[in-house]
């Protein structure tokens, strides 16, 4: 069984992904110590702390991009070794980035179809010479955009460069990319940054009904602690690479490690 | 009209057939460089080995013969066959796409991440190496290759020209190398075929995701380095083509491999990520290099083909350096 039919396999409220003592330098800078938490299936599980926390660096180890020097992660029931990203989305885990990573050259709907891609099977000689089964394929993975630009409500901004769009709407298209995979595991990297109060509140919608509508589970995360409270039913707090809170947004908020984390001493 | 006038055109008609050439070593380089960030200086070479290789395979010439008899004293020369030109054709694409296998797997994989100018060094490294390894293998005698295109100036065409000027007037009609037209055309399908490939393919697609954004093409799914692969396949196809055309003209020989320096100039003309950069700036070069030397020539003693194209790039790169379709570039302070 692959990865991502034995996640898929996986019950809702039962362990989909683990990470266990994780601890990541880039030279003497320690990214993350020690760091072990778990998602489950179905949850929005967020990682909050202030700048610098290590926040990122988890989600990229999540997805690949890092290796941790020390500790494990465990997707699906598995350990994985030395998983190469572009393989881990093929295992049904789809991200964002903090800073914004669209395909500038295309527009919103090639930019959400590229997100098809692990959907696509037809190979290279059957799209030249046997045109069939790959039409099929590609009039399927139009059925599946033009459902997520509808559930995204940015019809208008079809056939638009991505570059020409406001930040906001950047964010929607890359939430897009990453739904249209599919995952049965989301990564949001900071995705109402910069954002104002009203774009927050659609793109906290947009989340929440993704983990009604699609079930899928959802890390994210996220400075905002209103927001954060909101939407997520877990919470792991970082702070200097250290985990120092993990629990429901009420505990998280009453815990007073985290309290001093956020007033105490800030070192934005 | 008088024939001055339709001289002018010919001059003009034949700069484009030339330039169509510029384009078409110029898109091996912009396709490369897209996906990768890598100035392929061996793309002039690849052009060269991919004649070379396919004059020998379609002659049926052994491989390395010279170093199989000094070293076994043997006296071979080749098989004795003499393949369909189709039929050679797809085997040294088969060649060209083991190429691009072998420099995925021997240089690109151990320099992910360097910098660009360590890329462009290994791709010197590429050039100089294949240059001596196509000699070793084939060879390094001038080689006629002849794939069957019909080549001489086109009689249809003087033919329904020769009426065009005044009456009395000592003009022979329009002399456009049939090779030429052949050139253009197939250039012209290259394009449309890379076009629609990587418009309406997954693989394509592909392409154009890893040329905006590695991280965000990884992280949905797709293999840099299956990538690259297939982007040096390609450009090793668009330098077979290019080699054919040109080896069909001029002979198999090292000059060929010089070419790429004329891709240099297309390239600050269109710009080194824009495909349509590359064909139109080879074709304003070649125009320009050929009615150049058409109407300034003659007063400054010809041989202006040589520098053109060299000098209107150096125009460029002080007044527009951006190319002709990039957007103006404003430093950020
Ligand atoms: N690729 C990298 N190279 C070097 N240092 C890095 C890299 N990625 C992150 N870091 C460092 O790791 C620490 C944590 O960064 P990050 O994970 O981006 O934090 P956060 O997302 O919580 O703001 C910071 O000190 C940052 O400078
Ligand atoms: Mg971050």
């Amino acid at each position: 069984m692959g990865a991502r039919a034995a996640a898929q396999s996986i019950d809702q409220g039962a362990e989909l992904l683990r990470v266990d003592d994780i601890s990541l330098s880039f030279g003497g800078v320690k990214a993350l110590t020690d760091v072990s938490f778990d998602v489950l299936r179905g949850e929005v599980r967020a990682i909050i702390g202030p700048n610098g926390a290590g926040k990122s660096s988890m989600l990229n180890v999540i997805n690949g991009f890092y290796h941790p020097q020390q500790g494990e992660v465990w997707f699906a029931g598995s350990q994985r070794r030395n998983p190469k990203p572009h393989n881990i989305a093929h295992q049904g885990i789809a991200r964002t980035f903090q800073n914004i990573a669209l395909f500038n050259g295309m527009s919103t709907l090639d930019n959400i179809m590229t997100g098809r891609f692990t959907h696509m099977k037809q190979n290279m000689l059957m799209q030249a010479f046997w045109r069939g089964p790959a039409e099929r394929e590609e009039v399927q993975n139009r059925e599946k955009v033009e459902e997520i630009i509808d559930f995204l409500e940015i019809q208008a901004i079809r056939k638009t460069p991505v570059g020409r769009l406001p930040y906001g709407l950047q964010k929607r298209v890359e939430l897009g990319r990453a739904l249209a995979a599919e995952p049965i595991l989301l990564l949001l990297d900071e995705p109402m940054a910069g954002m104002n109060v009203e774009e927050k509140e659609d793109m906290s919608r947009f989340i929440l009904d993704v983990k009604d509508e699609f079930g899928t589970t959802i890390t994210l995360i996220e400075h905002d602690m209103g927001v954060v409270m909101d939407i997520s039913d877990r919470v792991v707090v970082l702070d200097y690479g250290r985990k120092i809170g993990d629990g429901t947004p009420d505990e998280v908020r009453n815990d007073q490690a985290v309290i001093d984390a956020y007033l105490g001493v800030a070192h934005d | 009209m008088s024939p001055q006038f339709l001289y002018t055109i010919e001059v003009m008609l034949n700069g484009l057939m030339a330039g169509v050439m510029y384009s078409l070593v110029a898109l091996g380089f912009v396709l490369i460089f897209k996906a990768s960030g890598i100035f392929n200086y061996a793309q002039g070479v690849m052009a060269l080995f991919a004649a070379m290789t396919l004059v020998g395979i379609q002659n049926g010439q052994v491989p390395f013969a010279h170093l199989v008899n000094a070293v076994f004293g043997t006296n071979i020369h080749g098989f004795g066959w003499n393949l369909p030109a189709l039929f050679a054709i797809i085997l040294t694409l088969g060649v060209m796409i083991l190429f691009a296998i072998l420099v995925e797997r021997l240089i690109l994989k151990h320099l992910v991440n360097q910098e660009p100018i360590i890329l462009f060094m290994a791709t010197i490294g590429l050039a100089f190496f294949m240059e001596g390894f196509g000699d070793l293998m084939w060879g390094s005698d001038i080689k006629v290759l002849d794939v069957g295109i019909p080549s001489g100036g086109s009689l249809w065409l003087e033919d329904k020209t020769i009426g065009w000027a005044a009456e009395g007037s000592n003009y022979y009609g329009m002399y456009i190398d049939k090779l030429d037209i052949v050139a253009t055309l197939v250039a012209l399908l290259l394009v449309i075929t890379l076009t629609l490939f990587s418009q309406y393919t997954k693989t394509g697609r592909a392409l154009r995701a890893v040329a905006d954004d590695h991280q965000a093409a990884l992280s949905v799914g797709i293999s840099l380095r299956r990538i690259w692969v297939i982007v040096w396949a390609i450009s090793g196809f668009v330098a077979l083509v290019a080699g054919i055309m040109w080896g069909a003209k001029s002979g198999v020989q090292f000059s060929l491999s010089l070419i790429a320096l004329k891709a240099l100039p297309v390239l600050i003309l269109g710009g080194f990520t824009s495909i349509p950069g590359a064909i139109i700036g080879g074709l304003i070069i070649g125009v320009g290099e050929k009615l150049f030397e058409f109407t300034i020539g003659p007063l400054i003693g010809g041989a202006t083909e040589n520098w053109f194209a060299y000098v209107l790039a150096l125009l460029f790169l002080v007044f527009r350096p951006q190319g002709l379709f990039g957007e103006k570039i404003i430093e950020r302070v």
